[in-house]
């Protein structure tokens, strides 16, 4: 299928500075795509461009066929989206809303009260509908917000972390009604800083990092670019570390990770379970009763971590997970 | 053009569910003008006395001016609000033009001091306010109320997306709006004052439309009115500031609407 959205060069100053440098990126139809960055890595920048918000400064994009600065109209008629934080108007219930955009839509009268109750139906808010969207919790608001995005049976979905700030549970609701969407078809451009959100919804992940595209691929091939299966042995006691390590280095094809703080050795699989079974009878040989001895994939984290390094140390609590 | 009356009448109507549950706001835009009436009226009306008429018949018109320019703040603050809660990029993201927006925003605001204005008119009547001149020239004199009102709406909407925090809205619109009404014939005759201040007055802008409506409402004091330059004739004037106001702040507004959301 043609791509549904597809950028060259798209830049974006403020001022003197480069909020995005020069990203190209296409989204197949029917596909998703997943942003990564740290904060102000120019993410949001990103998707306002797209979605015609913002004024693209330099390049040229396309969004279900039309370009978004000569077009932009024509973009507006076949995109949804969903910003960071709920935009709807907390002074009206969730059905006035809904009715709302869809009369902004250009539905008619009944056409956007029908398409306002499905949605509702669909997102469980029903029960709420007439209470006003203030009274909400944010999992809920969320929830009317994407509904509110999906009034125009948009083409194209742009989420800008949709899931940012909520709870473990209101999140895996979210999840799955963007999944429910795409396998309906629509195409979906998804910011977040989450590398599990990436992990789960993304067909293609593009991480972003001070305003340009740091690396490009599927979850699985970028997950492999920073190696393969590890395994992971963490020693009981400090004084087993050098025994650990030179039973383990003939297995590695490499030399072995060590953190001697942790009284922890890692080293690349490249033979799976034989591997496996050579390191736990060289541990044996050697003496090594290890506490740990695991299989270990490489997450995206690993992949962000590696691409933005250590000068995002500050962001990386944010991500809500440590490095093993 | 279809197109743009539904948006602006889908918009519309958020904004009328906003004021019907935010009583407090309707009630305030309506008891504070009414006391005002009631304070001024009576108040003022004593102390203040004007040969050959009665105070109340002159402050009508003033008051109803101040009134209209209560569209400033309140449509700034309206709009701010909308700016800092994201539905903004909600309305830029679907498939409707910037105008209905303001249209809306400025139409909801401009209702409000209508209501206010029919509450006044009632208390003004009720303290002996009587208009003296012909039904079509009384509603001129609304209909160029109405005129100032929206003019003023379409102001305070620029203001408000230039300005962006309510923190700065605030001070700033009450620095427009004081002295364009103390500075005028909307409560005082102008007689009294020293010749320098009173030319302030006659040129302010407001006292040509505050002049014109008094005429119209056929509560213009003769003495009051003799030799100023720029009272004298008012109505052509006043038509022609207050259009002027919303041709000029309208595409103002809106340009500035379109700039602070996609800034």
């Amino acid at each position: 299928m043609d791509n549904v959205i597809q950028a060259e060069g798209l830049r974006k100053n403020y001022g003197d500075r480069l909020a995005v440098r020069s990203v190209d990126l296409s989204v197949p139809g029917g596909s998703v795509l997943g942003v990564l960055g740290p904060n102000g890595a120019g993410k949001t920048t990103l998707v306002r461009m797209l979605a015609t918000l913002l004024d693209v400064d330099g390049g040229h994009a396309e969004v279900a066929g039309y370009d978004v600065t000569r077009h932009p109209r024509k973009v507006r008629e076949r995109i949804g989206l969903t910003g960071q934080y709920a935009a709807v108007d907390s002074r009206l219930t969730a059905r006035e809303n809904l009715r709302l955009i869809g009369r902004l839509h250009h539905l008619d009268r009944f056409a956007a009260e029908r398409r306002g109750e499905e949605l509702l139906r669909r997102f469980d808010l029903l029960d709420a509908a007439d209470r006003y969207v203030g009274t909400y919790s944010g999992g809920m608001r969320r929830r009317v917000d994407l509904a509110a995005s999906l009034i125009g049976e948009p083409m194209v979905l742009f989420l800008d972390e949709p899931t940012t700030g909520l709870d473990p549970a209101s999140r895996q609701v979210l999840w799955d009604s963007i999944t429910e969407q795409v396998e309906a078809g629509t195409s979906v451009l998804l910011t977040t800083q989450y590398l599990e959100e990436a992990d789960r919804l993304a067909d293609r992940v593009v991480v972003i990092d001070e305003g340009s595209v740091a690396a490009e691929g599927k979850p699985a091939e970028l997950k492999s670019r920073v190696g393969g299966e590890r395994l992971r042995v963490v020693v009981r006691e400090r004084s087993e570390l050098p025994g650990a390590i030179s039973a383990l280095a003939p297995i590695a094809p490499e030399e072995p990770d060590v953190d001697t703080a942790t009284g922890e050795v890692s080293i690349e699989l490249r033979n799976g379970v034989e591997s496996l079974a050579q390191a736990a009878e060289a541990l044996r040989g050697a003496g090594v009763e290890p506490d740990e001895f695991g299989l270990y994939r490489p997450s995206l984290d690993d992949v962000f971590l590696s691409l933005i390094g250590d000068r995002t140390v500050t962001e990386q609590s944010a991500l809500g997970k440590a490095r093993t | 053009m279809i197109e743009l009356m539904n948006d602006s009448r889908a918009l519309l109507g958020r904004h009328i569910r906003h004021l019907v549950r935010m009583p407090e706001k309707l009630i305030s835009m309506t008891v504070m003008p009414v006391a005002y009436v009631a304070v001024f009226g009576v108040l003022f009306g004593s102390a203040i006395s004007l040969p050959g008429a009665e105070y109340h018949d002159y402050l009508m018109a003033g008051i109803f001016a101040q009134t209209m320019l209560m569209n400033v703040s309140g449509t700034g603050l309206g709009v701010a609000d909308d700016l800092n809660n994201g539905l903004v990029d909600r309305f830029r993201s679907l498939p409707i033009t910037s105008t209905p927006v303001m249209i809306a925003r400025t139409t909801s605001n401009v209702l409000l001091t209508v209501l206010s204005s029919i509450a006044m008119s009632v208390v003004g009547f009720a303290i002996g306010w009587r208009t003296e001149a012909g039904p079509l020239s009384v509603l001129g004199g609304f209909g160029l109320l109405l005129l100032l009102g929206i003019g003023m709406a379409w102001l305070g909407a620029w203001l408000g997306l230039v300005l962006r925090s309510p923190e700065v809205i605030n001070p700033v619109t009450f620095m427009v709006i004081m002295p364009l009404t103390f500075l005028s014939n909307a409560f005082i005759p102008l007689n009294g004052l020293p010749s320098w201040l009173r030319t302030i007055c006659q040129w302010n802008p407001l006292s040509v439309v505050v002049a014109a409506c008094r005429k119209l409402f056929g509560n213009d004091i003769a003495t009051s009115q003799a030799g100023a330059l720029v009272v004298r004739n008012p109505e052509p004037r006043a038509l022609l500031l207050t259009v002027a106001l919303s041709a000029i702040m309208a595409p103002l507004a809106v340009r500035a609407y379109r700039k602070a959301a996609a800034g």
